[in-house]
C-alpha cells in the first residue's frame, strides 16, 4: 500500500477516535473553548490531509463539518442536535476510510445528504433545523463496514465484493507493519540499558585484575552485545528530519496545481537527526508553514513575473544542528507579509489596540499572525486561511520547549525559523578535562582541536591580559574554561585549545586535555541548575558518571566584551605586525615641527591642496572659498605666517555642511595601526603620543580645532537653543574618543559629561544630575554598553532617556540585540554627522514625548 | 475532625540526622536511601548543590541539606548517605550525616514551629515532634527544594 496513505489511515483513525472523545465532552461543557478549538484543529488537520491525497469526497465531508464547528467557535450555541450531527458525519468518516484501506480508493458516491445538513445547520447558525433523518440514530448507521449496505444508492460498490470483516482486522493488518511504541518505554529501556552498560563496566573492571579467568570470552562477547543493544535503543530514537519531509514534495505539488502556481521546493540537511518525538512533534508545524508558503507567501505566476521574478517560486526547507539546537528554517520567496494587513486585522479582531500597535516595530506586528483565530486571508480556501494553524504551530513547537521567529521583506518573502532544543536528542559530544573534572562539548560546535604551549608550533600570546592564539592566518580570542567556571586559576601558557563556533564568531577554549569523544543523550539540566548559561545539560557517560554539558553560547558570552571587540578574528596581515583589539587607520603629516603628527583617517573628509594666493583673510581669520561656502582654515602649530604661494595642503573635516581645513606641511603617510597614546600631550589640540611605525607621533585632537571654528556658527545656527542646551552623558572606556566626541557635541550645543566607564555612568544618574541623553560605546571592560543600558532602564531617575549605542563595527545582530536591550540609535564610532544627527534626532523626539 | 480523630491518625517518618539535628521526612515523600558515589560538582551552582549523580540511570541533582540550612558540616566533611525525594519530575538527594530509623507519630502531636526557631530551619520546617530527649524537625520538602526563588528573594 502506498505508504502515504497507510500514515493517512493510521493517523486519521487516531485523531478520530480523539475527535470522538473530545466531541462527548464538549457537548457536557459547550462552554469549554480549548476543547472546541481541538476538535476544530484535527477535523482541520484530517480535511487538509485529504486534501492532499486527492480524497474529494472524504474532503467535502471534513470541510462541511469543519464550517459548522467554525460557527460555534463562532459563538453559535452548541445544541445536542448539532453534535449529533457532527458524530454521525465521524461515522461516516471512518465508513469510507475502512474502504479505503480495502481498495486503496475512495468509493465513489456522494454525502450529500449530510453536507447538506451540515451546511443548512451552519447558515441557520442557531435556528433550530427540521429534522430530516432521525438525529438519534446516525444517518450513516453504524460505522465501518456497514457503511456498503446503509448507502444503497451508491453506484459500483467496490466494497460490495470485498467480504465483510470486523473494522478490527484493519487495525491489524496495519500493526504488521509497524508497531507504536510509546517514547516511555523507550526511556525505560534506555534507563535499562545505561544500567546493563555500568554493569557491564563494573565486571569488566574485575575480570581486568584476574589475568586468567574464564569469563573473558563470554564477558567481551556480552560487552559487544551490550554496546549494540545500546546502540540500537538510540537508535530507536533518533530518526532524519526527512521523514517528516517526506510527504511535503507531493503535498507542494498538488498544491501548485490546485492553486495554479509554480512552486520548487528545496530540501537541504534531511539527514540531520533528531528525537523521534521531537520529529513527531514539528511533523505538523513544518505541513502547516509549508503550506501557508504555497498559498499566502507564494505569489500567482502572473503577479511575480510582473514584480520581476522568476516565474516559479522557491521554498527552501533546511535543518541543521546550531549550538546544541536543531534549527529548521521554511524560506519563501514570496511577496513577504502584509504588515499593513495584520496591523488591520489585529485590531478588527480586537487583539490589539490602536494605540498598542502605535509603539510596535513591524516584526512584532508580523506577530499577530500566531495568534489565535487570526487569519488575513481575503478568502477562505480549503488549503489555509481558516485561522487555524499558526496558533497551533507555535503551541505545538513551544511544547516541546521551541520557539518560532519569522523574519519578513516585502516582495522578498517570509522566512520562519524553528528552534528546537536538543533536549532528547543524542550528540555526539567531545569530553574534554579540566581542573580534574570532565565535561562533554558537543561536537557540532567544535571546529578544530589545537595544542598551545609546550613548545609545539601554536602559543598563546598576549595582549594586555587577553590571551589569544595565532591560528593560521587569523587571531582567535582565548579564554579558560577553568576560569570561566570558577575552578581555579589556569596554566595560561599550555593547554588544548578546543576552537568552538559560536554563532557567527569563533573563540577558543582551553582546557586541560581532550580525553575522547562520545555519542551521549542530552538529559535535562535539574531545575536548580538550569540558570548557570554555560552548561545545556547533564548527561551520562559510558562508565556511569555524569558529567555537564558545555553550551557554547553560554561561553561565548561569558568571553563577554572579548568576544565582543576581538571576534571579528582581525584578519593578519603579511606583515610580522600582531593585530590588536582596535587597529585604526591614521593619517600621518607634519605640520610646523618634523615631528610626524597624526589623525585617524575615518575623521578625515578629504585631502586638498589648495593654491594659496586664494586664501583669504577676515576678522584675523584666514579663510578660503570651498565648493560655493567659506571654510575657515586653522593652523596647528602657533600662528607663523602662511605660505603666500604655491600650493598649501589641508585637511578637510566636514560636519553638517559646513567644513574646516587644517592646514598642513606635507601629507607623509597612511598607515594601518594600532592608537596606543599615551594620554598627556600637555598641550592644547594634542590629544597625546603614539607610536606609528616606529616612530613617535603626535595623535592631533580633531576635537579641539572644531568648536574653534564652529563656535559662533553654532551660537548663530542655534539661538534658541542655546539657552535650553541638552545634557549628554558621553561613556566611553577609550580616553581618545572621550576626548574627541565631547568637544564635538558640545559643538553642536550641548552639555556634555564624559565618563569613563558603565558603572560611572549609573554613578552619575543616581547622583542625581539631569541627564537628557546617553551616548555610549558598546565594547567596554566590565559593563558593556548592553549591560549598562539594561542597567540604565532599571534607574527610575533615568527612566525614558534615549540612548545612542556607538560600535565600532555594525551588524544586524548587534542591532538586533542593542534593540532588545534598549539603545534608540545606532551610530559607527567615527561617523561624527550621524552621531550628531541622531543625538538631534533623539533629543527632539524626548522633548516631544515630554 | 476532632483532636480525638487527630491524634488517631499517624503518619510515618524517616528520620535522620545532620549537623547533629534530627530530622523527618514524611515516609511518602522519600523514595530511596542511598549512599551517594561519584558525584560530579557543578561549576558555578550554589553552596547548596552539592553537585549530580547516577542512580540507576537516573540523574539525581545532589542537595548538600547542611549547607541548605546553613548548619555546620560534620567534622569529616562528606556526608556519607542520601535520601532520594522526587519533586516535579525530577530527581534529588538530600545528603545527611546518617539516617535514623522510621518513627511512626501521632499527627496530633506534631506542634507548630517554636517563635524562637532558628529563621534558617523554620522556613523549611513543617512543624515539629517532642521525642524522649530530643526533638524532631519535620521538613517540608518543597520548602527545601525552593532554592531558586529563595536565592532570588
Amino acid at each position: 500500500m502506498d505508504e502515504l496513505l497507510r500514515d493517512f489511515l493510521t493517523e486519521t483513525g487516531e485523531s478520530l477516535d480523539r475527535v470522538d472523545v473530545e466531541l462527548v465532552r464538549f457537548e457536557q461543557d459547550p462552554n469549554n473553548a480549548a476543547i472546541l478549538i481541538n476538535i476544530f484543529r484535527l477535523v482541520h488537520t484530517i480535511k487538509g490531509t485529504c486534501g492532499f491525497l486527492g480524497l474529494a469526497r472524504l474532503e467535502r465531508l471534513t470541510h462541511a463539518a469543519e464550517t459548522l464547528m467554525g460557527k460555534f467557535r463562532d459563538g453559535m450555541p452548541v445544541t445536542g442536535e448539532a453534535v449529533s450531527l457532527i458524530l454521525s458525519t465521524i461515522d461516516r468518516i471512518k465508513g469510507i476510510l475502512d474502504e479505503l484501506e480495502t481498495n486503496q480508493q475512495e468509493s465513489p458516491g456522494d454525502d450529500a445528504d449530510l453536507i447538506g445538513r451540515l451546511s443548512q445547520m451552519a447558515q441557520h447558525a442557531a435556528a433550530p433545523i427540521p429534522e430530516q433523518v432521525p438525529a438519534a440514530a446516525p444517518p450513516a448507521a453504524a460505522p465501518a463496514a456497514v457503511e456498503a449496505d446503509a448507502a444503497p444508492a451508491e453506484p459500483d460498490k467496490a466494497a460490495s465484493d470485498a467480504p465483510e470483516r470486523p473494522a478490527g482486522e484493519a487495525a491489524d493488518r496495519l500493526a504488521s507493519h509497524s508497531i507504536r511504541v510509546s517514547v516511555d518505554t523507550l526511556d525505560r529501556l534506555m534507563t535499562t540499558v545505561s544500567e546493563l552498560v555500568l554493569t557491564r563496566n563494573q565486571l569488566l573492571e574485575i575480570v581486568r585484575r584476574h589475568d586468567d579467568s574464564d569469563f573473558k570470552v563470554p564477558l567481551q562477547r556480552l560487552s559487544n552485545v551490550t554496546a549494540e543493544l545500546q546502540e540500537g535503543v538510540m537508535k530507536t530514537r533518533m530518526q532524519p528530519i526527512g521523514n517528516a519531509w517526506q510527504k511535503l514534495p507531493r503535498i507542494v505539488r498538488d498544491l501548485c496545481a490546485e492553486l495554479d502556481k509554480d512552486i520548487e521546493l528545496e530540501m537541504h540537511g534531511a539527514e540531520t537527526e533528531l528525537d523521534r518525538q521531537v520529529l513527531e512533534l514539528v511533523r505538523d508545524p513544518l505541513t502547516h508553514l509549508v503550506r501557508n508558503c504555497a498559498d499566502h507567501g507564494i505569489e500567482s505566476p502572473q503577479e511575480r513575473i510582473a514584480a520581476g521574478k522568476p516565474r516559479s517560486g522557491t521554498i527552501r526547507l533546511s535543518a541543521c544542528h546550531e549550538g546544541g539546537h536543531i534549527i529548521i528554517r521554511i524560506a519563501d520567496d514570496g511577496r513577504g507579509l502584509d504588515v499593513g494587513r495584520i496591523r488591520a486585522k489585529a485590531i478588527e479582531t480586537g487583539l490589539a489596540g490602536e494605540a498598542d500597535l502605535a509603539g510596535k516595530t513591524d516584526a512584532d506586528i508580523c506577530n499577530f499572525i500566531f495568534a489565535p483565530g487570526f487569519s488575513t486571508a481575503a478568502e477562505v480556501t480549503s488549503i489555509s486561511g481558516r485561522g487555524v494553524g499558526m496558533d497551533v504551530v507555535r503551541s505545538n513547537i513551544e511544547q516541546i520547549g521551541g520557539t518560532v521567529d519569522l523574519s519578513s521583506a516585502p516582495g522578498a518573502g517570509t522566512t520562519f525559523t524553528i528552534k528546537i532544543p536538543l533536549t532528547l536528542a543524542i550528540v555526539s559530544a567531545l569530553v574534554v578535562e579540566t581542573a580534574g573534572e570532565r565535561f562533554a562539548i558537543p561536537q557540532v560546535a567544535v571546529l578544530e582541536l589545537v595544542r598551545a604551549g609546550g613548545g609545539g608550533e601554536h602559543r598563546i600570546e598576549r595582549i594586555k591580559n587577553t590571551p589569544v592564539l595565532r591560528l593560521r592566518n587569523r587571531l582567535l580570542p582565548l579564554l579558560y574554561l577553568r576560569e570561566v567556571f570558577a575552578l581555579g586559576e589556569a596554566d595560561r601558557d599550555t593547554g588544548f585549545v578546543v576552537v568552538m563556533q559560536v554563532g557567527s564568531q569563533v573563540l577558543g577554549a582551553v582546557v586541560d586535555g581532550v580525553l575522547h569523544t562520545e555519542e551521549i543523550v542530552i538529559k535535562p539540566m535539574s531545575s536548580k541548575l538550569r540558570h548557570i548559561a554555560v552548561f545545556s545539560g547533564t548527561t551520562i557517560l559510558g562508565d556511569g558518571s555524569v558529567i555537564m554539558i558545555v553550551d557554547p553560547n553560554g561561553v561565548g558570552q561569558a568571553l563577554g566584551r572579548a568576544v565582543q571587540g576581538q571576534m571579528e578574528a582581525i584578519e593578519l596581515t603579511q606583515s610580522e605586525e600582531i593585530a590588536v583589539d582596535e587597529k585604526v587607520a591614521l593619517l600621518v603629516f607634519r605640520a610646523g615641527s618634523q615631528r610626524p603628527k597624526a589623525v585617524p583617517l575615518p575623521l578625515v573628509t578629504r585631502l586638498e591642496e589648495i593654491d594659496c594666493r586664494r586664501i583669504e583673510i577676515s576678522d584675523g581669520r584666514h579663510l578660503v572659498q570651498y565648493r560655493g561656502q567659506l571654510m575657515p582654515l586653522l593652523r596647528i602649530d602657533g600662528d607663523g605666517a602662511l605660505k603666500s604661494e604655491g600650493t598649501q595642503p589641508i585637511l578637510v573635516f566636514s560636519d553638517h555642511g559646513r567644513s574646516i581645513g587644517l592646514l598642513v606641511d606635507e601629507i607623509v603617510d597612511i598607515v594601518e595601526d594600532r592608537l596606543d597614546i599615551e594620554v598627556g600631550g600637555g598641550r592644547p589640540g594634542v590629544l597625546g603620543f603614539a607610536v606609528v611605525k616606529g616612530a613617535t607621533t603626535e595623535i592631533v585632537d580633531v576635537g579641539h580645532f572644531l568648536p574653534q571654528a564652529f563656535e559662533d556658527w553654532f551660537h548663530h545656527r542655534n539661538p534658541a537653543k542655546a539657552g535650553a542646551a541638552r545634557r549628554v552623558l558621553l561613556v566611553d572606556d577609550s580616553p581618545f574618543f572621550r576626548d574627541m566626541l565631547a568637544p564635538l557635541i558640545k559643538a553642536a550645543g550641548y552639555q556634555v559629561t564624559a565618563v569613563g566607564s558603565g558603572e560611572d555612568a549609573l554613578a552619575a544618574f543616581k547622583s542625581g544630575n539631569p541627564i537628557d541623553l546617553v551616548v555610549t560605546d558598546i565594547e567596554m571592560p566590565d559593563m558593556d554598553g548592553f549591560a549598562l543600558a539594561q542597567a540604565i532602564q532599571s534607574v527610575p531617575a533615568a527612566a525614558g532617556v534615549p540612548i545612542i549605542a556607538l560600535a565600532a563595527m555594525v551588524s544586524d545582530e548587534t542591532i538586533e540585540r542593542g534593540r532588545t536591550a534598549g539603545f534608540n540609535d545606532f551610530v559607527a564610532k567615527f561617523d561624527r554627522p550621524g552621531l550628531i544627527a541622531a543625538i538631534k534626532e533623539q533629543s527632539a523626539e524626548a522633548t516631544r514625548a515630554a | 475532625m476532632s483532636v480525638m480523630e487527630a491524634n488517631r491518625n499517624e503518619t510515618e517518618y524517616v528520620t535522620f540526622t545532620t549537623a547533629r539535628q534530627l530530622f523527618g521526612l514524611p515516609i511518602e515523600c522519600v523514595q530511596d536511601v542511598f549512599k551517594p558515589s561519584r558525584l560530579t560538582r557543578v561549576p558555578l551552582a550554589g553552596p547548596e548543590i552539592a553537585g549530580v549523580l547516577n542512580l540507576r540511570g537516573r540523574i539525581v541533582t545532589a542537595i548538600n541539606l547542611n549547607n541548605r540550612l546553613d548548619l555546620k558540616t560534620a567534622a569529616d566533611g562528606k556526608p556519607p548517605m542520601a535520601i532520594g525525594i522526587e519533586s516535579g519530575g525530577e530527581s534529588f538527594g538530600l545528603l545527611v550525616d546518617a539516617v535514623g530509623e522510621v518513627l511512626k507519630l501521632a499527627d496530633g502531636e506534631r506542634e507548630p514551629n517554636p517563635v524562637n526557631l532558628d529563621r534558617r530551619l523554620a522556613r523549611i520546617s513543617a512543624g515539629v515532634f517532642r521525642l524522649d530527649g530530643q526533638l524532631l524537625v519535620v521538613l517540608d520538602v518543597e520548602r527545601v527544594l525552593d532554592i531558586g526563588l529563595e536565592a532570588a528573594a
